[in-house]
């Protein structure tokens, strides 16, 4: 569906000539629409834009949507010493890497197994237990959280690791059942007459299958660890465990006047995903939309 | 041809049902294996959240500060939460500005999903930008609009002479909201888009040829066509967006921290603020029970309401 949509702009010119009339004006381009929309996305861009021209500006010139007269390229050197960027950086990608992993490798045959045996009241049960999860907003139970991981000193990266692949079983559950009983039973029934458990079954036969469904769970979880803030601000204690969005936080009062320097703080806090992104952009959207629908 | 796409949800329940009814549930023996593949998790996942959720009921009776000795005073925090005015305002702007939030985000949302689902070009371009603002953390992008609604914003206010816009809005008790809500929808607004693109793309272009074929206007083409096929979509972003604007942080914390004098403190700010840097534990615990209610009730009525409009 998208490719077709993705080719339809250029092909509609060369097919032109061959297509029915209907066709034709079918796939004829409305630029009216087109410019609305490009004026739309400038809510998007320019927040962008003036991030990047006033990370480079000094703080005299700060303020204005103009370009920088003199680059300031030392802003992001200034601004990654005093937030401690490179430790954050790398505290942000362990924690959203392995609970991307953990989460991918545990959360799908929890998923399978709910999903294969719903006509079971146990297995029914084991549903709504994980799906009313969703229902219980953050907010309730974070005091008791955060009191709790301190005493089972998981006040650190491990500890938001096994949050996020804990907390977000709820949503992957109900993101993934749906798939996995889309899934025919007579894959793995054929592979069970021929002596294969069904750990085996599983990661040999349904895990591979369920890739797309997989990468929809992989964004979703990336983003939301990668870019938290409220399950970082109230587990972590240790100062040199923080995250980057922690680390924004609590090195936002000491920019108080030279904002130049916030600004390349916080464009190097937008890069990585950013750039992430701007190659995965296709992969990411389509994911996200995959999520969905079921 | 609309009544068969719609129906198949119901269909579908239906089927199920009618299962149900033969058989409870079927006895077949399950493979031990598959309970190895759930239940451990059912013990973790019951350890990390429910667990703290009935710790959290049980502290919301007594009077700790978050560590030492405690006792039980019964409904004593349950009672003072109703006769605090800084709760009672908080649970009033947070209320306010999720409906404001919701709103805007859907009615913004649809207009651009189907806008990106005309025929326009490089429509995977524009999509991709329109979801930009998702892969960003809101504290980040929210501490930019922060300097935006501090200083080029007024300015702009007095250079055009707009009262209202020529101080800042976050320093302002009548009209900070209007920040919060705006950066909310701003980044909100690229998730719903998404959503409402997959239901939109569900929609068979026949049916649009069949309508155009009978004359009808684009008004009619989307409130009796296209709104009514993609209605299972409305509900799952009326339902998140709802809920994730009844939990607004990030954006409070980014822009104004509370203030100007208390004014966008929102329930979720109040229970971090008051529960673990203010000494109000057990307090702010039973705040979060009592946001637990009250969320569950709003729960229940959009549930309610989704299912009498599903009926018609």
């Amino acid at each position: 569906m998208t490719t077709a949509t993705l080719a339809s702009p250029s092909k509609s010119g060369a097919s032109a000539k061959a297509a029915p009339v209907k066709y034709r004006k079918d796939r004829n381009i409305n630029w009216w629409l087109t410019a609305a929309v490009a004026v739309l996305s400038l809510t998007i861009l320019v927040p962008l834009y003036f991030t990047i021209v006033t990370a480079l500006k000094t703080p005299a010139e700060a303020g204005t949507f103009a370009l920088p007269t003199s680059w300031q390229w030392g802003n992001f050197a200034d601004a990654s010493a005093k937030v401690n960027y490179p430790k954050a950086a790398l505290n942000s990608a362990i924690i959203t890497v392995v609970a991307v992993v953990l989460t991918l490798l545990t959360n799908t045959f929890v998923a399978y197994a709910v999903a294969r045996n719903m006509d079971k009241r146990f297995f029914r049960f084991l549903y709504y237990f994980f799906i009313a999860a969703m229902f219980v907003p953050f907010p309730v139970v974070m005091l008791p959280i955060a009191k709790q991981m301190g005493s089972l000193h998981l006040d650190n990266q491990l500890g938001l690791i096994i949050l996020y692949t804990v907390l977000g079983l709820g949503t992957n559950l109900f993101i993934a059942t749906g798939f996995i009983r889309s899934i025919p039973v007579s894959l793995e029934e054929a592979a069970r007459i021929d002596g294969a458990s069904t750990w085996r079954i599983f990661w040999t036969i349904i895990f591979p299958l369920m890739s797309p469904i997989n990468a929809t769970i992989a964004i979703l979880t990336a983003l939301w660890a990668w870019n938290d803030f409220l399950l970082p601000l109230i587990v972590l204690t240790d100062q040199s465990n923080q995250t980057i969005p922690l680390a924004q936080y609590v090195f936002s009062s000491q920019f108080a006047t030279n904002y130049p320097m916030a600004f390349s703080s916080y464009l190097m806090a937008m890069a990585p995903i950013l750039v992430v992104y701007i190659f995965a952009q296709k992969w990411v959207v389509g994911g996200v939309m995959r999520g969905a629908v079921k | 041809m609309s009544n068969a796409t719609i129906g198949q949800p119901a269909s579908r329940k239906a089927a199920k049902s009618a299962k149900r009814k033969v058989s409870t549930f079927s006895k077949r023996k399950v493979d031990p294996a598959y309970y190895w593949m759930a239940v451990p998790a059912a013990i973790i996942f019951a350890f990390f959240l429910y667990l703290p959720f009935l710790d959290g009921v049980k502290y919301s009776f007594t009077n700790s500060q978050g560590y030492g000795d405690y006792k039980f005073i019964g409904f004593k925090n349950y009672l003072a939460l109703f006769q605090d005015n800084r709760v009672g305002h908080a649970y009033l702007f947070t209320l306010l500005i999720a409906i404001a939030i919701t709103v805007l985000i859907n009615v913004i949302a649809l207009f651009l999903s189907v806008l990106l689902n005309s025929k326009i070009a490089f429509k995977n371009g524009f999509r991709a930008i329109f979801f930009v603002p998702y892969t960003l953390s809101v504290l980040v992008i929210g501490y930019v609009f922060k300097y935006i609604f501090m200083n080029p914003l007024p300015e702009l206010g007095k250079a055009l002479g707009i009262e209202w816009l020529s101080t800042s809005l976050l320093t302002s008790e009548q009209l900070s909201w209007i920040p919060i809500v705006f950066l909310a929808v701003w980044q909100g607004v690229a998730y719903s888009v998404l959503i409402y693109l997959a239901g939109l793309q569900t929609i068979d272009d026949e049916i649009y040829e069949a309508a155009a074929l009978d004359g009808v206007n684009p008004w009619q083409k989307f409130w009796k066509i296209t709104f009514p096929l993609i209605g299972p979509f409305f509900t799952i972003n009326l339902v998140l967006s709802m809920k994730n604007a009844l939990g607004t942080f990030d954006q409070v914390v980014a822009l104004t921290d509370g203030g100007p004098n208390s004014a966008t403190e929102t329930v979720t700010y109040l229970i971090w603020k008051g529960g673990l840097t203010g000494g109000e534990y057990a307090y702010q615990t039973a705040n979060a029970v009592l946001f637990f209610i009250v969320l569950a009730i709003i729960a229940f009525i959009q549930l309610r309401i989704s299912r009498s409009q599903e009926q018609i």
